[in-house]
């Protein structure tokens, strides 16, 4: 399947659901509104035709102070999918407000969300709700702050052990 | 003129010659210089020449701490206790940038030199060292370690 007509599928589904589309050298992105990516990845494994057996990647971006969002959702959630019986890919972002960062899991659909999730927790602090163990994956429990956080101060240090800044 | 104080430090060379010769390492590898490590210690540059050739993966058999590559915030206190549990006598050598200034890490994770937390004997410099100068630094500890004063 080609990256427009996965996107159409999508735009036949979901209707509104599906805030933007493009598709860049076949290339297929889909902008999904919160409340609906969970039932959108769902409908990406299980219905044959799209078959994305497989979760690539799951990170987050930051765009605080980024020229040409500065009022839009400070975060984007990404997903990176893969099919394996048919070799196509689509990217989902899904756009998430400071106040409220909280995205449902994907934990339940591919096993691999369990770190993906924990390492954006821990770099962005998204929360991801129905996560069976939401800690940190890459720092330390006494770390304060999500260090990947455009706001998180440059210079600042917090070691374990040794001097302090 | 003492018998004795002759004797005495004709014993201190003796055991720092023996010292010198063999040294037996804990290697704390966390990062890429591991590469250069193993490069080092394998048959081409042989550090098995300079005494150094096993190395002991518990560190209370060992007598010189090589940390090789990057120490995150998180690893420091490993690498603390590490050094609490090696026998004196004991020696540092700082393998790499990272280890010695952080090299070109200035970010939340990483620490800035390993000798913030723990006395460093010898620096090695490079990203990562060539072999030879691993070599040239294990030969400066060497000549330390000879013209210490030996405590037994």
């Amino acid at each position: 399947m080609d990256g427009s007509s996965i996107l159409q599928r999508l735009r036949e589904r979901f209707g509104p659901e599906i805030l933007e589309t493009h598709c860049l050298r076949g290339e297929p992105a889909a902008v999904v509104t919160p409340p609906a990516i969970r039932p959108v990845l769902e409908f990406c494994q299980t219905e044959p035709e799209l078959g994305f057996d497989l979760l690539v990647d799951l990170t987050a971006v930051d765009y605080l102070k980024f020229p040409g969002r500065e009022d839009g959702p400070r975060f984007e959630v990404v997903y990176h999918l893969f099919s394996l019986p048919h070799t196509h890919r689509l990217r989902l972002k899904v756009p998430v407000e400071e106040s409220e960062a909280v995205v449902p899991t994907a934990v339940g659909l591919w096993p691999i969300a369990n770190w993906l999730e924990r390492e954006v927790w821990d770099m962005f602090g998204i929360r991801f709700d129905g996560h069976p163990d939401l800690r940190r994956l890459l720092m330390y429990e006494e770390f304060e702050g999500h260090p990947l956080r455009k706001d998180y101060p440059v210079h600042r240090r917090q070691p374990l052990i040794g001097p302090r800044n | 003129m003492g018998v004795g104080a002759f004797f005495t430090s004709k014993l201190d060379e003796a055991i720092g010659w023996a010292r010198k010769n063999s040294i037996f390492q804990y290697p704390f590898v966390t990062a890429c210089c591991g590469m250069e490590f193993m490069a080092t210690a394998a048959s081409h540059y042989d550090v098995d020449r300079f005494g150094a050739g096993l190395a002991r993966f518990s560190p209370r058999q060992a007598d010189v701490l090589f940390v090789v590559g990057t120490i995150s915030h998180k690893m420091a206190p490993v690498l603390k206790r590490v050094y609490d549990q090696m026998c004196e006598p004991k020696w540092v050598v700082a393998f790499g940038v990272c280890t010695c200034t952080g090299g070109f890490y200035d970010n939340y994770a990483t620490v800035m030199g390993i000798d913030t937390i723990i006395p460093v004997d010898v620096y090695i410099p490079g990203c990562p060292p060539r072999p030879e100068s691993v070599l040239d630094g294990l030969m400066k500890l060497q000549d330390k370690i000879a013209a210490s004063a030996q405590r037994y």
